[in-house]
């Protein structure tokens, strides 16, 4: 578990906006880049296939194929230079890390859609009624 | 202007820059300090502060420490150091230092205790690289050659070989403070500082900034 006080630190430091969204989801993000003097905004779409760390330190990881050969790219989630995240699409999957896709071209390399059901909050408020009969 | 304060490392994280750079730092409890005792050139051979940190509940304490504690008006405190210089003039027993004393940008010199690795081999503690594993070299994790024979019929000192690894008084040097958070007497310093966390660090003014 994380230090109080570091997560005391941390806390204004960390992003309210980010989507709720796990390994194997397709996000879309805006990442800021600096040339020179100039900055602009670069998209970049693919399935992520990681996402470790808490607090200020969590971070993913994003694989997409760009021009026939494989491409990873890993994200502080909570730095001001990725400038949004939106997910594009939910997978199914069964493990936390998909270094399997690695492995895979083509149409092995897909996944199936997972429905979107309301996954964070909605298991919390189905074990408080069980918590306070008990 | 005081030399230093006292702290206990709570540990590492990370903070961005205005560019997004990520900013390695670690987080220090830092003070507030009480003013133990004063060392000056007439009565003690030279000029120094004693202060104190964490505090100390009374019966863990012992008389004679009871006293001295007693002496300064302090509650008593688990922590005790001195800082030696000139300028310790300003400040006077009874006083407390706390995290104000820096600000953003200042350079500063940790001093703590390196974690103990206990009784470790050349290799972790010096660095050594191993011998071949194969090829009958039969030279693997050895400390290799101690010296010359009949002359000079002794190992040099410093001749690196197994032994205690950590534990060890280390200062890190010239460590910039990202912040100073008087509020709840948190110091954040950029990069690492010696020690495990919880561990007590001593905090000193570094060298000027250029």
């Amino acid at each position: 578990m994380i230090n109080k006080k570091i997560a005391d630190v941390e806390a204004p430091h960390l992003k309210s906006n980010i989507p709720n969204f796990r390994p194997g989801d397709t996000v879309r993000l805006s990442v800021r880049i600096v040339e020179g003097d100039k900055e602009r905004l670069q998209g970049y779409e693919g399935v992520v296939i990681k996402r470790r760390g808490s607090g200020i330190r969590e971070t993913i990881t994003v694989r997409r194929i760009s021009f026939g050969v494989g491409m990873e790219r890993t994200f502080q989630l909570h730095s001001p230079r990725i400038e949004e995240i939106s997910v594009v699409r939910l997978g199914k999957v069964r493990r936390a890390k998909l270094y399997y896709l690695r492995e895979l071209r083509g149409k092995k390399a897909r996944l199936s859609e997972r429905k979107a059901v309301e996954t964070a909050a909605a298991p919390a408020v189905k074990n408080e009624p069980v918590g306070a009969s008990s | 202007m005081p030399l230093g304060l006292l702290g206990k490392k709570i540990g590492m994280t990370q903070l961005f820059d205005d560019k997004g750079a990520i900013i390695p730092v670690t987080l220090v409890e830092a003070g507030p300090c009480p003013v133990i005792q004063k060392r000056t050139e007439e009565s003690d051979g030279y000029n120094a502060v004693q202060i104190g940190f964490d505090a100390k509940p009374e019966r863990l304490v012992n008389k004679p420490a009871a006293g001295h504690f007693k002496k300064a008006g302090a509650s008593p405190v688990r922590y005790v150091r001195e800082f030696r210089g000139e300028e310790t003039t300003g400040i006077n027993v009874g006083e407390s230092l706390s995290v104000t004393i820096f600000e953003a940008g200042d350079l500063v010199d940790v001093v703590g205790t390196t974690k103990g690795r206990g009784f470790t081999s050349v290799r972790k503690r010096h660095g050594s690289k191993p011998g071949p594993k194969s090829h009958g070299s039969m030279y693997h994790n050895r400390p290799g050659s101690n010296g010359g024979s009949s002359q000079p019929a002794r190992t040099f000192p410093g001749k690196p070989l197994a032994g205690q690894h950590g534990s060890l008084r280390v200062t890190a040097k010239n460590l910039q403070v990202v912040r100073a958070d008087a509020e709840k007497n948190i110091l954040i310093i950029k990069g690492s500082i010696p020690g495990a966390n919880g561990g007590y660090v001593m905090i000193r003014k570094g060298a000027a900034k250029k």
